[in-house]
């Protein structure tokens, strides 16, 4: 297949699958096997992608064969590729788990075609090449997060979905005043073109102040402190296959597009967007992690847990090292594969104990050894424990910041790795390892039992981690590579702008 | 007692807002226009016939589900960038040909007007689940999502 075919058909699978789906006839089976279908293939097209992209360099397509600066670009580096596959897998890992858990009656609604419309919208967010677009594929995504939010229509969900949405919104405002006022200055929204026009403007500071419009919307999107409080105030209440799809894709689109422009457009200031970015990363790992430490609601906790490891990637990418870049890049894989785990357990945790509350569980470790070793291993890689995947991320952050020179970033990302490590010992505690509390209403009429097919989904997440761990190598050589290039803009200009200047 | 006035209106505005609605979408691809504006303009004559003869008048009028109907717009966008990419060019180029006609010249046909019908079905489709959903509140969502 040609490299342009390449790029677009991961946006051309997920919406058109999502299109037909919704003409299917309202049964279940059909609508999940196009959805496990549709996943499959974006995830071997993201593979092949990142191959392409590995074995002869930057990837870019104009549709409908306008060229850039003019046309839509669609581009995809080697972070941009490896994010795609990564999407891929967890649509894959979600459609499952969502067909183990889910009732027959939701998956033939509009559920499926609904996580490919959100599938698609990331996918698209990770291979445009334009603002503008990002925009749009931002909007895609958020809009079809709304209705999953929504879905089941629950006093508590829609309460959720109010807040969620109208906070997104007001991000969605701002970056749409950034878009406008960086057109406004640079004449052009194609980053490869910005990349070029940016450096030799004449409106140095008013390009300052559009870049921190970008700051604020983007580190909305992410979680990052202060404007997190969307996160935990709706992430806890859809079912657990809809947590885990937002809490391994929404926030990382914003973590990429941070990543993206700090890297290829806003590169004058660096000083300042770097500062801003530190204080931002170490105080969201510090409020994240102190927030989940108070929480005893098991997804409540989790979602907290979510900002905090956001913090360290943003405080990986304003040191704005090679090392530190990589570190983000490793750290931004595993922590989507951990956090995924931890959300599915917790699904499957409920299922057996029907209540999120730590207090009412207790001894499934007794009951559930398996589940309690998926839940183990993931616990233990997003806390920093070697050998897993976690700790080698964690480790690539902290010693990019040593390296740096930034001992207040080294430090805070220590502790607030001690203290992930003991909220999720609490959840151990309180779940897996303590004694049933004594008032436990019994319902011998309703057999407490997994189902099938629930941990099929854990285990590959677990396993991930694993393989992640145990050979670190490859991924920190692919995430190294990865770095160079948003270093060093010049190959993706070229393969954007061809030969002009 | 019933509003004639209303009635009447809406009965005979309704084929010439679509008739509107359908010149627009076809000029669009020189001057302006398009599938877009001609697809909301014929969600008004849905719209105005909700407000004249009530919501199931309207639905049944449009006989599609409207999620169905936007669906099916969606696939026809994208179904039209895919022969370029069959024919080894970036998805969405634009191919033409003539169509010859027996009382004049030949006409220009091409995928970008494939394209245009698919966005004026997506967005009449939305616009009307939206429209009907304020209507009643249920049922538009989706064609299937009563669990």
């Amino acid at each position: 297949m040609t490299p342009a075919t390449l790029l677009s058909l991961p946006i051309i699978l997920c919406l058109g699958a999502a299109a037909a789906g919704q003409l299917l006839p309202s049964r279940a089976w059909p609508k999940r096997w196009l959805a496990l279908m549709t996943m499959l293939a974006v995830a071997v097209v993201g593979a092949m992608l990142l191959v392409t992209v590995r074995r002869e360099g930057v990837q870019a397509a104009q549709m409908g064969g306008w060229a850039a600066p003019f046309g839509i670009t669609l581009v995809a580096d080697l972070l941009s590729a490896l994010l795609v596959l990564v999407t891929g897998v967890m649509g894959l890992t979600v459609v499952s788990y969502s067909a183990a858990t889910l009732p027959a009656s939701r998956e033939a609604g509009a559920y499926y075609p609904l996580v490919l419309v959100l599938v698609g919208g990331v996918c698209g967010a990770f291979l445009t090449g334009d603002l503008f677009n990002l925009f749009v594929w931002i909007e895609v995504m958020l809009g079809a997060s709304f209705v999953l939010l929504a879905l089941e229509a629950r006093q508590e969900q829609l309460e959720a979905s109010i807040k969620y949405m109208s906070l997104s919104l007001m991000g969605s405002v701002v970056l749409l005043c950034a878009v406008g006022l960086l057109y406004g200055v640079a004449g052009t929204l194609n980053l490869a073109d910005l990349s070029v026009v940016i450096p030799g403007s004449d409106q140095p500071r008013l390009l300052t102040a559009v870049s921190m419009f970008f700051l604020v919307a983007f580190a909305l999107k992410a979680g990052a402190f202060p404007l997190f409080f969307w996160l935990p105030a709706s992430y806890h209440t859809p079912p657990a296959a809809v947590t885990t799809l937002f809490s391994a894709l929404l926030t990382k689109v914003g973590v990429y597009a941070l990543a993206r422009i700090f890297t290829l457009v806003f590169t004058r200031d660096s000083e300042l967007t770097s500062t801003l970015l530190l204080v931002m990363g170490g105080l969201t790992m510090v409020t994240g992690v102190l927030g989940a430490v108070a929480q005893y609601d098991m997804r409540r906790l989790l979602s907290f847990h979510i900002i905090s490891q956001i913090g360290y990637l943003i405080a990986a990418l304003g040191l704005l090292t090679r090392g530190a870049l990589t570190a983000l890049i490793a750290f931004l894989i595993h922590y989507i594969f951990a956090k995924s785990a931890l959300f599915l357990v917790s699904g499957a945790t409920a299922r057996v104990t029907r209540t999120y509350d730590l207090h009412q569980m207790g001894n499934l470790y007794r009951t559930q050894p398996l589940l309690a070793a998926l839940f183990f291993v993931p616990a233990l890689s997003l806390a920093g424990v070697p050998p897993f995947s976690g700790f080698f991320a964690k480790l690539a952050v902290i010693q990019a910041a040593l390296r740096a020179e930034n001992w207040a970033i080294a430090g805070t990302a220590v502790v607030v790795g001690l203290l992930t490590l003991f909220s999720m010992m609490k959840i151990w505690r309180e779940a897996f390892w303590k004694a049933p509390p004594e008032n436990q209403p019994q319902e011998p009429n309703r057999p407490l039992s997994l189902g099938d097919g629930v941990l099929g989904p854990c285990m590959a997440m677990t396993a991930f981690m694993v393989v992640l761990g145990v050979g670190a190598q490859p991924l920190m050589e692919l995430a190294d590579a990865a770095a160079g290039q948003l270093l060093d803009p010049g190959e993706y200009v070229q393969a954007v702008m061809g030969g002009r200047p | 007692m019933s509003p004639v006035v209303m009635h009447t209106v809406a009965r005979m505005m309704a084929p010439v807002l679509l008739l509107v609605s359908l010149v627009l979408a076809v000029r669009g691809h020189d001057i302006p226009g398009g599938g877009f504006v001609g697809g909301l303009m014929a969600a008004t004559a849905f719209a105005l016939q909700m407000v004249a003869f009530g919501r199931p008048a309207a639905r049944k009028q449009l006989r599609v589900h409207p999620t169905r109907l936007a669906a099916a717009g969606l696939l026809v966008a994208l179904g039209s960038g895919i022969p370029a990419m069959l024919g080894g060019r970036e998805f969405l180029s634009s191919i033409w040909g003539q169509l010859p006609l027996p009382w004049s010249d030949s006409l220009k046909v091409g995928t970008p007007q494939l394209f245009d019908v698919g966005v004026y079905l997506a967005v009449l489709g939305t616009a009307m689940a939206f429209i009907l959903g304020m209507g009643r509140g249920e049922d538009t969502t989706a064609p299937d999502s009563r669990a």
